[in-house]
């Protein structure tokens, strides 16, 4: 019979949550391992080696990819949360706003829609306009789907902010912008720069959207992964990730560390 | 900006200028989603145009093809093809859905438990492979169930037949899709087990009743909110899912989401590809 103490206690949860945290890492970790390995087959193991880091790095296709990517993560983020930003600032904290309600359904609507549909309706219009440029067209997409992820960080955190720094600046006579400048904006900064994050990490990870845009030249780092992926594994491939893995692990780190610092604040 | 930015302050009574505040993202929107959901709207009601376009003209045939053939006479045909895709994907959607529920609610449980210390270095963990990319964690089990991979050499070991494969098929698919989505369901439902005040299961305990009636009538109700919020960030992902069947099923069950991406990534074909959605 279970004893009074550990009512709360359910047998076994340990071992689940064991087994689930084996199942989270288990398979990034053999990545990991297999791209330090020499064969050219991946699951063969001959002996520890690091030249397909080499050829990663080498790789002309990849590194292109790695730059289209990173400039399309880089001007949608910024385009991303300054609207999301502006938007914010008005929905929350606007007197007298009509169409609020409407307003924040229209910055969140890339997050209640699928993927692919958004995919399909920009191609369709793209096509119709006649807009070539393969990059700008991943821009404007990109950015619109990263809004929402901007948004929603920037609005807890200005929903959570007690408006009295800034009545007394203003009452110090600050101009408005300086209010904004040196009161509203350094208090905000954690959920910025979280949106901000969270915008390039969304920009950077997008497949289906890039897929289906991607024209000649404009070939982004995940789509360029699938088709190495469909051409068949190789060790090569295994460093790529690898590399990927440990910056997405630096980045998600130095964000949450940021968020965990603005919640202790305590404003 | 400087107008919207300072609307909290009470000198601000200039209104119109707020408005320039919520102008970009309008544009923005109207531009990469709201015009052309509209759009696709009237494509999917027009009629398939000679050379792989459309005309605009009023035509259900792009939402008649879910259902039918027409035949060279004219004749309808019922075919199910779209029906059962569509029929597939939920049902993998809600499998998925399902499994990531069993998992993460003692998961969950287990991490509500825990010193405080122990408990954020927890969450951290569950969020962390959520921030690497979606195609690499697929990737990565690609590599564990392929061929040569640990996972059967593993079973092989054991006694399982060599050569034996355990890609491409619905269980590969469904490893990965549950392996992708669950810290959508572990967050949620943490949340909402953190809150859940523990005195109430002292107290059913004191009614005399068990561990199971507790989890039943007292935790299970309790935590729902959780539960259901967690199974809708899984589920609506989860049918649009192009990659996971696309690369671990091998493409060979077509789901909603790789069907549309194949149509219109490759075929070209026009009109039934958008009321399927």
């Amino acid at each position: 019979m279970s004893t009074r103490h550990d009512v709360k206690r359910y047998p076994g949860l340990g071992l689940i949550s064991a087994v689930f945290f084996v199942y989270l890492y288990a398979p990034l970790v053999v990545v990991v391992i297999y791209s330090f390995n020499a064969n050219r087959i991946t699951g063969v193991w001959t002996e520890f080696s690091v030249k397909w880091y080499g050829s990663a790095l080498n790789n002309k296709a990849l590194m292109q990819a790695l730059e289209t990517s990173l400039t399309v993560a880089a001007v949608a983020t910024v385009v991303a949360t300054t609207i999301a930003l502006l938007a914010a600032l008005v929905i929350i904290r606007g007197k007298h706003v009509r169409f609020r309600r409407l307003s924040e359904t229209v910055v969140n609507l890339p997050l209640l829609l699928p993927e692919i549909v958004l995919a399909v309706a920009t191609l369709i219009l793209f096509s119709q306009i006649g807009l070539q440029n393969g990059l700008l067209k991943l821009i404007i997409a990109h950015s619109a789907f990263c809004t929402p992820f901007a948004f929603l960080p920037i609005r807890a955190r200005l929903q959570g902010m007690s408006l009295d720094f800034e009545e007394a600046a203003s009452d110090l006579y600050a101009p408005r912008w300086t209010v904004f400048r040196r009161v509203t904006l350094p208090l905000i900064f954690p959920g910025l720069f979280s949106g901000a994050m969270l915008a390039f990490l969304i920009s950077m990870d997008d497949f289906i959207t890039s897929n289906m845009l991607a024209s000649g030249g404009s070939t982004t780092l995940p789509v360029y992964i699938f088709s190495l992926i469909r051409a068949g594994t190789s060790p090569e491939l295994n460093a790529i990730a690898t590399m990927l893995i440990v910056a997405s692990l630096g980045l998600a780190t130095v964000a949450l560390s940021v968020a965990a610092r603005g919640t202790q604040e305590d404003l | 900006m400087p107008a919207a930015a300072v609307t909290g302050s009470r000198r601000r009574h200039s209104l119109g200028l707020a408005y320039l505040g919520l102008l970009p993202s309008w544009l923005l929107m109207s531009f990469a989603l709201l015009i052309p959901i509209l759009i696709v709207a009237g494509v999917s009601v027009s009629t398939r145009g000679a050379y792989g376009g459309f005309e605009w003209s009023f035509d259900l045939s792009g939402y008649r093809q879910i259902l039918f053939n027409e035949g060279w006479t004219g004749e309808m045909e019922f075919t199910p093809q779209y029906l059962i895709i569509i029929l597939r994907t939920l049902i993998l959607a809600a499998v998925t859905t399902l499994l990531c529920m069993m998992l993460a609610l003692p998961v969950a449980y287990y991490i509500a438990q825990q010193p405080t210390h122990r408990k954020a270095l927890l969450v951290y963990l569950v969020t962390l492979p959520f921030w690497m990319s979606m195609i690499l964690r697929i990737y990565a089990w690609m590599i564990i169930l392929g061929r040569d991979g640990p996972v059967p050499r593993f079973l092989e070991f054991f006694g399982a037949p060599s050569g034996l494969s355990l890609m491409y098929n619905d269980g590969a698919t469904l490893a990965a899709m549950v392996y992708t989505y669950i810290p959508l369901m572990v967050l949620p439902v943490f949340a909402s087990i953190e809150k859940l005040d523990g005195t109430l299961i002292e107290a059913a305990h004191d009614l005399y009743g068990n561990r199971w009636v507790a989890l039943r009538r007292v935790i299970l109700p309790l935590t729902a909110p959780g539960i259901i919020s967690g199974a809708i960030l899984v589920f609506v992902p989860a049918l649009g899912a192009v990659l996971e069947p696309i690369l671990m099923g091998g493409g060979k069950q077509m789901m909603m989401g790789s069907l549309i991406q194949l149509q219109f990534g490759v075929a070209a074909t026009g009109p039934s590809g958008r009321p399927s959605r």
